[in-house]
Parts: structure tokens; sequence; C-alpha cells
């Protein structure tokens, strides 16, 4: 079960800076300006953790929760599909208590930007390293050891004469330490900068690793360092050995690799084998000349098994075919949809490294690709949720939009970059983490700024945020668990049932995970749902074989109570789906403007929502959505430039006013 | 490549779709049928378009679209296409108890045009598994030039000229 693994990600990581930085070190998310440091364990487990050691029970918790999860998946224990729909809930919801207890302890005591929308600005893409300086380049989700390799440069006055570049959580997280780290890209950037020979040495850690990694560095004979014991790529445990004998043995090649599971030695021993070996690399790489490109692309047999094996059914086949011709153009143009999966390659019977030649056609733009990022800024601030916590459950400020998870993209991750444009030139807020939060710093405009130059940090009205990496996204679970705490002065300690009620009523939030088809998008994504945010995926999560869909025309499905008077009123189907795949950018588009409706909405705020899903819809559709009469509740809903066309399609569908009740699921929760 | 899954990563079990040889194939299921359906993908281009429209006025098959495919619909002028997305028309021909498009009950036989590749892919094996009709299981066609093993019926992996063929030979088959 993927929780499992991710929590033990939080437990190594919470043992080790216990044992680097104490106990007693205190949690501190965001200095003063956060008073619930963390919202979502507070939530499910009614502990307010004030230390690192405080995490440890917590810990314990999750790891309980995990192991009768575990024994649920025995043969014979669904005998409904509820059964087990009702045990993803729940290891969604720990697995977001295990993701925060990660953050929590890394923001704390490494001094990750706390609560920071003015978090610092640092480099992304192929183009921000310096090629004439050693490069250390660090891949996976778990940082200590990228950040002892920072601390060793810095405590030997080597900072600036060493790259470390990131690829994936762990080029986030270190870039949260120090913001002179840089980023290379998204998880499927991983193949193409190894093969360009940049890299002097790879340190994996854990997770989103290439399986025959090893494998590549080997061919472009950069010594590769293994850190985790979760994934040890069949290395030797040197733990205990010297760092001089490691050294030797990397920098001469008498060993490829080393299993190393001391973070202050892997920093050590990553930096001085860098430097060492750098200057006899001299980055030789295996991406193929120009020259060389035409000559592989003379061998293909136009069989097909690649385009066949290929995930995004790309035109390998015609692209090869003008390539033989001297034309790299249409290889060029595979790069931007090209996820880097390299299935075509193993498919090929000719052997072509199709891959490299994509990546070679494109030399010259990966080469260029430099782009701005502001670090992951963590939590949302107290005062941050009291300014915008009543627009947002009014429906003032139209939604809270995540972006989040993996680059398994259909098209390209400019689809996101395009997407969060949208929704922050409409005043949406924008919040994004992981590989999304990179990709949507990988395009510029006309003027050369990315979205993150041009929208502020904050969690306001049009602001776009980077929350941080994957195990950052419990902060954006945290804002809108925070609105009920601070805005409606819910009780919060071990509330989880009414405060998923308010989330679910009154907080329109929608998470996107448009690169979807990983385990951690599917669990991160279970959390939402059981907190009442609604989740769409692109077309690749339809691989998860289950969504979680609703059904407008069925009215008796969308009553709630009233809790001023305990009646049943119907509110329409906001939020109509929980979990939904969509084809295309725009249909995903049109669905956010929809999914972020709630019942408590004001009719100002309604009128608002309405506005932008109707505009979007019209843009891409051409007609007025035809269940838009389940979302008018009052004529006072109905956007006054629209008026006239609404209330004739209104009239056609014989719709009524109907009251907007103080909306509610529980029974419990009824005053009157 | 007959009876092959096009993307290869797709793997199939045991009970596959028959391939469709013969155009007159899909003219009889549609003949024989008391309730067809249409179902349109977001990847429809105008040629899919216009085979729809002149497979529905040829026969009276109702259509539902992907919303995003609505408007090609609607800019030749044929209003009567009904806009659901690919998940959700495949949760309601799923649905044994779905009011139809037209509140006249379920459909026997489900045509898919139209789709990336992976997404009809799932929808049918979802539908081949869950769409009860009585005693068996809705009966789908997959009319994309891809070999679709989890449909019913499917053509096999085709070029696009002996797709256009094949669709213009199920358009005569059906006016005859
Ligand atoms: S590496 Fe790129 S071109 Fe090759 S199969 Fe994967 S996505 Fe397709
Ligand atoms: S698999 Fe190899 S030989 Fe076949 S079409 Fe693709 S590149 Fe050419």
């Amino acid at each position: 079960m993927r929780q499992d693994d991710r929590d033990q990600v939080e437990i190594l990581l919470v043992e080790h800076l216990v044992e680097k930085y104490g106990r007693e070190t205190p949690i501190n998310v965001g200095e003063d300006a956060v008073e619930i440091d963390m919202p979502v364990t507070t939530l499910v487990t009614g502990v307010k953790p004030k230390t690192l050691g405080d995490l440890e029970m917590v810990l314990d918790y999750c790891e309980e929760q995990l192991t009768h999860l575990l024994s649920c998946c025995h043969t014979g224990m669904e005998g409904n599909n509820l059964d087990f729909e009702s045990k993803v809930f729940h290891a969604g919801m720990i697995d977001q208590v295990g993701m925060e207890i990660a953050d929590a302890a890394q923001i704390s005591a490494y001094g990750f930007p706390r609560a920071d929308p003015e978090a610092p600005f640092t480099e992304i893409g192929w183009g921000v390293v310096d090629t004439s300086k050693p490069v250390i380049l660090v891949i996976g989700h778990n940082v200590p050891p990228a950040v002892e390799i920072v601390n060793y440069l810095i405590d030997h006055q080597l900072y600036g004469q060493v790259e470390v570049a990131g690829i994936c959580c762990t080029a986030h997280d270190i870039t949260r330490y120090n913001a002179g780290a840089k980023i290379i890209g998204p998880i499927s950037w991983q193949l193409r900068f190894v093969r360009s020979g940049i890299p002097d040495v790879i340190v994996v850690d854990e997770q989103c690793i290439r399986t025959n990694l090893i494998m590549e560095a080997m061919k472009i004979g950069a010594p590769f360092i293994a850190a985790s014991e979760k994934c040890c790529h069949g290395l030797p445990d040197r733990t205990h050995d010297d760092p001089d004998a490691i050294v030797e043995d990397l920098v001469s090649g008498k060993a490829p690799g080393a299993l190393i599971l001391d973070p202050d030695k892997v920093g050590e021993v990553a930096v001085r084998v860098a430097m060492e070996i750098a200057p006899k690399r001299r980055k030789s790489g295996i991406l193929p000349s120009r020259e060389e490109v035409v000559e592989w692309a003379k061998r293909c047999r136009r069989c097909l098994e690649c385009r066949r094996a290929c995930p995004n059914d790309l035109p390998i086949p015609e692209a090869l075919e003008k390539a033989a011709k001297g034309d790299l153009s249409a290889l060029e143009a595979l790069y931007e949809d090209c996820i880097g999966c390299v299935r075509c390659e193993s498919a090929c019977p000719q052997g072509i490294p199709i891959h490299s030649l994509i990546a070679s056609a494109a030399r010259e733009r990966m080469a260029s690709e430099r782009f701005k990022i502001r670090v992951g800024r963590g939590a949302v601030q107290d005062v941050e949720i009291r300014r915008v916590g009543g627009p947002i459950v009014l429906g003032e400020i139209p939604g809270v939009v995540a972006l989040v998870g993996c680059a398994n993209y259909p098209r390209g991750g400019i689809e996101v970059a395009e997407i969060a444009e949208e929704f922050a030139r409409r005043n949406y807020i924008v919040v994004a983490t992981g590989c999304a939060a990179m990709s949507m710093a990988m395009v510029k405009d006309e003027e050369g700024q990315t979205i993150y130059e041009k929208y502020p940090g904050v969690f306001d009205a049009g602001g776009v945020l980077n929350i941080g990496s994957c195990v950052s996204n419990p902060h954006i679970a945290g804002a809108a668990i925070k609105i009920a705490r601070i805005f409606a002065k819910r009780n919060l300690r071990a509330n989880y049932e009414e405060i998923a009620d308010y989330v679910l009523n009154r907080v329109g939030a929608v998470g996107v995970a448009w690169g979807a088809m990983s385990q951690k998008a599917a669990s991160i994504a279970s959390g939402f749902w059981r907190l009442g945010v609604p989740v769409i995926v692109g077309p690749h999560g339809l691989k998860y074989r289950r969504m979680l869909l609703g059904r407008r025309e069925r009215e008796e499905d969308w009553y709630v109570y009233d809790a001023r008077t305990g009646e049943r009123v119907y509110v329409g189907p906001a939020p109509e789906h929980l979990f939904y795949a969509a084809e295309t950018k725009e249909e995903a588009m049109v669905m956010i403007a929809k999914l972020v409706m709630r019942p408590s909405d004001t009719t100002k705020g309604r009128a608002i929502k309405l506005t932008h899903w109707i505009d979007l819809h019209k843009r891409f559709y051409g007609c007025l959505p035809d269940d838009l009469h389940l979302y008018v509740r009052r004529k006072a809903d109905i956007p006054i430039t629209m008026r006239d066309e609404i209330m004739k399609f209104l009239e056609e569908k014989g719709w009524q006013e109907r009251p907007i009740p103080d909306p509610t699921l529980l029974k419990r929760l009824i005053r009157g | 490549m007959r009876g092959e899954s096009w993307q290869t990563a797709e793997i199939p079990g045991p009970k596959k779709a028959h391939v469709i040889t013969d155009p007159r194939i899909v003219a009889s299921l549609i003949k024989r049928s008391s309730r067809p359906i249409l179902v349109v993908g977001g990847e429809a281009d105008e040629a899919v378009v216009n085979y729809a429209i002149e497979l529905s006025k040829a026969v009276g098959i109702p259509i539902a679209t992907t919303p995003s495919t609505l408007k090609a619909f609607s800019d030749k002028g044929f209003k009567e296409a009904h806009p659901f997305s690919a998940v959700e028309i495949g949760e309601r021909l799923r649905d044994p108890d779905w009011e139809g498009l037209d509140g006249s009950g379920q459909y026997d036989l489900a045509l898919f045009i139209g789709f990336k590749y992976y997404v009809s892919w799932l929808i049918l094996s979802g539908l081949k598994h869950f769409a009860k009709r009585g005693d068996g299981y809705l009966t789908t066609i997959s009319l994309d030039p891809y070999y679709q093993p989890h449909a019913s019926w499917s053509l096999p992996n085709l070029t696009r000229e002996r797709w256009e063929e094949n669709i213009n030979g199920v358009l005569q088959h059906l006016r005859r």
C-alpha cells in the first residue's frame, strides 16, 4: 500500500532530524503568523505537537492505522465496493497526517521558508546549471542527503564552486533550504538530463527514481550514490567505510556507486567525488550529434512499435522519416509532449535510442530552458486566512485551485501553466506543489516572465503560490481547515467529520493533478476527497480505474439539512463529482469552474462563480451549460450581464427560485 | 495487426472484441438493436463529426458527445448532440436504470468514436465488466481506427484510408 511507503519516509526523516537537532526542537512552520502549526494532525488526532519529539507519538498513531489498513488488504475483506472506498479514504487521511509531519519537521529543523509569501526566487530548467563547474544531481523525495551536500560545501568554503541541482521533490526541498540550489525540472527530465552528461555525481534518495538510473549513470561515467535503505540499487553498503576509500573507489571507477546511509557522509563523499571527477569527465554525455541522429533515423524500418509503446502515442516513426532526410524539426516537436519514459527505446527492434534523438534534436531549446520559480513557501498564514476566509466561504473569491502531482501529462507541462494562468487571471487563488509547481514555471510570456514573476505569492485573489514539494500538500488541506477554524470558529481537535462537512459545503477548493498516474498522486487525492475537496485528473488518471462521480439528474442525491431549521433542502449538484478525469485541458478548466460552487455561496458569490463557469463554457463549448438551472437558486444568483439570456434559458427549463440554506449533511449540527 | 491492442501496454484479458472484418457487421448490429446510441469523444476531428452526423441522420441514432466536441456539431447546424464527458457517459451506460437521453430508458448498443486510445479502452473495459443488461451485458462497438479489445466488436488497427473505407461502408449498408 502506497501510504505505508510514504509513512516510512516520514519516520526516517523525523528520526534523522530528532537525532541531529534534538527532540526539543520546537515545531515552527510560520513564526507568529501561524498559530495552528499542524491543522491536519490536530484535526485527525487531537494532538497539537510542539516539538520534534511530539511527532513520534503521531507517527505511532499513523503506523497503527496503517497496520490495520494492511490487514484490511487480505483476501476476503471486501464484500462491497464501499468496504474498499472507505479504506481508501482512511488511508488518504492518514497520509495527509504523515505528509504534514514530514513537512513540519523539515521546515522547523532546516529553517525552510515559514509560510512566506515572499519566499525567494530560484532558477529552474536545464539551462540554469553552470556547466563549467562540477555538478551534483540529487533526485527523489527525502532531502537530508542533499541538505548535507550543501552544508559540506558551506562548511568547507566551497559554496559556489559546485552546482547542486535537483529533479523531483528533493529539488523543491533543497531550494527551500538554500535558494542557491537549482531545479532541473520534474520527474520526466531525469533521463534527458543524465544522458546530456552534465551531472558529475548522481545522488538518489527515494521515490520517483528511474529503476535503471544506475546503468544510465554508468554510461556517462558519473558515480551513483544511493542514500536510502529503501532504495539501494544493489549497491554495497559503504556507510561505515572511510570516506577517503569511498571517494577513491568512485573517482577511479573501481566502483560505479555506493550505498551510504549517513546523510553527513553522503554530503562529504558527493562533493569530493564531484570535484575530483569533473575535470576528468568533461561532461561527456551520450546524446548523439546532429549527424548521428540522421544516421540513426535511417535505420528505422517504420514498424510502428515505438509509437504503439508510447503512452502519448507520439508520431515517432513519422518524425524519424523526416529526420532521415536531415530535417529534425518533427523530432524536436516531440520534445514538449515526451514524458521521458523510454518505453519507445525498449520496443524498438533496431535499438534506436529514440529518447536521446528527441533530446538531441531539441538540444538548443533545452539549453535555453531557464525560468524563475519561487521556492516553496510552506503553510498559509493565519492572517491570510483571516483576510480571505470570508470571501472564499461567501463565494466572492471564486475558488482555490490546487495544481499538484506528477508530470505524466497528455500534452506537455504547458497545459498546467495555461490552466494556472487562466484561473489566476480570473482572481482565483492558485496554489501548486510537486512537479506541477515546476511545470507551471517553465513557460514565459512575451515579456519573458514566468507565472511566479507575474502574480504575487500571497494566499489571496489572483495569487500564485508554490507551496512546496509533495509532502507540502497538507498545507493546502490545512488552509481549508483553518478557514473553518479562524473564520467560522469551529473546533478542530479530533473533529474531522464536522470540518469535512464544512469544507465540502462551504470551501470552494478543487485539486487538479493533470499528470496524475502515480501512487503518490492517488494517495494525495484520496486525502483531499475525504476532506470534501474534489480532484480532477488528466486523461492518464483514468488508468486508476475508479472515479467518484455524482449524477446531476438524480435530484434526491443533492439535499442537505438547513442547520437553522432542520429542513431538507435541495442545493443542486455542488460539487457534482469528487474524482473526475477530463480528456482535455478545456474540459478540465470548465470542470474546475463548476466544481468550486458550494451550497453556502451567497448570491453575490454564486453570481461570480457562475460568470466564470458560463464564460469558460461558452468559450470552449460554444453554448450555455445545459445543467445551468441546477446551479441558479435565486434570481440574484444570475450574473447581471447575462440576465436576459439566462432568464430565457431558465424559463424553458421551468425553473423556480429556491431557498439557500445553512448547509450541512450532519443531523447533529441542526440548531433549530 | 488484427486483434492486437494499438497501444501495446494496454493488455486485455481473455475475452476480446470480435474484429469487424466487414462493415456489414456494424450495419446489421445497428439494425438489430432496439436502442442504439453513438458516443463521441474528445479527439473527434471534422471527419469524425461529419460521420457521426451522417450516421445519426441515416438511422436516427442519438448522439452523446464530450462537451469539447459539442461546438463542432453545432457549427455544422446539428443541434441534437447531448453533452456528456467520457466518464459521465461511461457511468450512465453502466447503470441499468439510467433513463437515457430521452427519458425512455437504457440502450442496448453503444458505438464509440473519436476517443484517445486509452480513454475508450478504459471506458469500454468498465462497461464490459459492469454494464449489465438483463442476463448479459451492453453490446459495444468501437469505430476508431484502432483495435479496442474491451469492446464487443471493434475495427482492427487501420490506416486512415482503410478506416474511411470501412466507415463509408457502414453508412452505405445502413442506407440500403
Ligand atoms: S520516451 Fe517519450 S517518445 Fe518515448 S515512449 Fe516515452 S513519451 Fe513516448
Ligand atoms: S520501433 Fe524503431 S524501427 Fe520501428 S518505427 Fe520505431 S524507431 Fe523505427
